[in-house]
């Protein structure tokens, strides 16, 4: 190891080699320097390339941090497969729905503006899909926000006042503990994600993104479509698995 | 490599995503309705991973990202993966060999 500190730092590692200049031969643009560019990149490609790779790296622990509640999910209905169905069949399938095309909706709305940044188009066409997105956020959150006031008027919250009409108030009472913690958690995320966008939104505003540098939209672009792919898993899991044995 | 990164995906490409979500999630919902015992969960899944697929590729520009970017990516759904093979091999193992039920 000691060797290797001998070493310039910069001795074997050929591609991260630069120093930032006029006519910088590793500066892919033609002006000196872009304001964005940090001076540990080559270019703003490498710059862009390293920030997304960075977020699809938390982007993993996230679907992990998911996994482990999809773990239990899986392991408690395959224990509890009736219980499951019948406790499942109380759920909402047209919110649900609703929901699931409200998410879809605002991933469009999240791609056509990482592309409105990527072609430079002028901050106000960034700024109203970012608020279209907001705004898409925002429905599903009071839409949630109806679902989760029902259950708690039913006496579906799992605890001491939790109440079971059916055959299995024990796999009940699993399913909407599973229930409220898979979709809470991904109302928290959507919470952070509107709060993401917020300051993305304002940036935009400030003329912050053009086609040389959208790197804060684009990443947190990916958050954004991460939790909807999550609720993609939790609409059919959670909402539909009861629906032709609730039919009773 | 650089052009790779700037690749700006047409807008009739995003509507037609955002068209075959749509579609996924009708026939999940539509699906749902009818009793095809275990293929009932079969059809919702691979309806699942198909549109997040779709999603991954277009929408999260994974089809025109870096090869690492993409091992990336799959590499925390392989991992999910064996969460769930390694645990429920366990979870439905138990009790096949007799004495080991506890």
């Amino acid at each position: 190891m000691s060797e290797g500190y001998a070493q310039p730092p910069t001795a074997g590692l050929p591609g991260n080699v630069a120093i930032h200049g006029p006519g910088d031969p590793h500066d892919g643009h033609s002006h000196p320097h872009h304001p964005k560019l940090q001076h540990h990149f080559d270019d703003m490609a490498q710059q862009a390339e390293a920030s997304t790779l960075g977020m699809w790296v938390f982007l993993v622990t996230e679907i992990m941090f998911f996994g482990g509640l999809f773990m239990a999910y899986l392991m408690y209905r395959w224990a509890n497969p009736d219980g499951f169905q019948e406790a499942s069949a109380h759920l909402s399938i047209w919110l649900g729905g609703f929901n699931t095309a409200v998410l879809i909706f605002s991933s469009l709305t999240m791609a056509m503006a990482v592309r409105a940044a990527q072609t430079s188009a002028p901050p106000k066409t960034q700024v109203g899909w970012l608020l279209g997105t907001i705004a898409l956020g925002l429905v599903f959150l009071v839409v949630k926000y109806f679902e989760y006031a029902e259950k708690f008027s039913h006496n579906l919250v799992p605890g001491p006042n939790f109440v079971w009409e059916g055959q299995y108030a024990n796999a009940a009472e699993i399913f909407y503990s599973i229930y409220f913690c898979m979709t809470g958690l991904h109302a928290l995320h959507m919470i952070i994600g509107i709060g993401i966008m917020a300051v993305i939104t304002w940036m935009a505003w400030r003329r912050q993104f053009d086609a040389t540098y959208y790197t804060p939209v684009e990443v947190s672009g990916l958050y954004w479509h991460f939790v909807d792919i999550v609720w993609i898993f939790l609409f059919p899991l959670l909402y539909l698995i009861g629906r032709h044995y609730g039919a009773h | 490599m650089s052009s790779v990164a700037h690749h700006v995906a047409p807008v009739r490409l995003y509507l037609a995503i955002f068209g075959a979500l749509l579609v996924g999630t009708v026939i999940t919902v539509v699906v749902a309705f009818f009793d095809l015992g275990a293929l009932n969960n079969v059809v919702m899944l691979a309806i699942a991973c198909a549109k997040a697929l779709l999603v991954v590729l277009f929408f999260m520009h994974v089809r025109w990202s870096s090869r690492l970017t993409w091992v990336v990516a799959a590499s925390g759904f392989f991992w999910l993966l064996i969460l769930f093979v390694l645990t429920m091999s366990d979870y439905m193992s138990r009790g096949w060999v007799a004495g080991t039920l506890r």
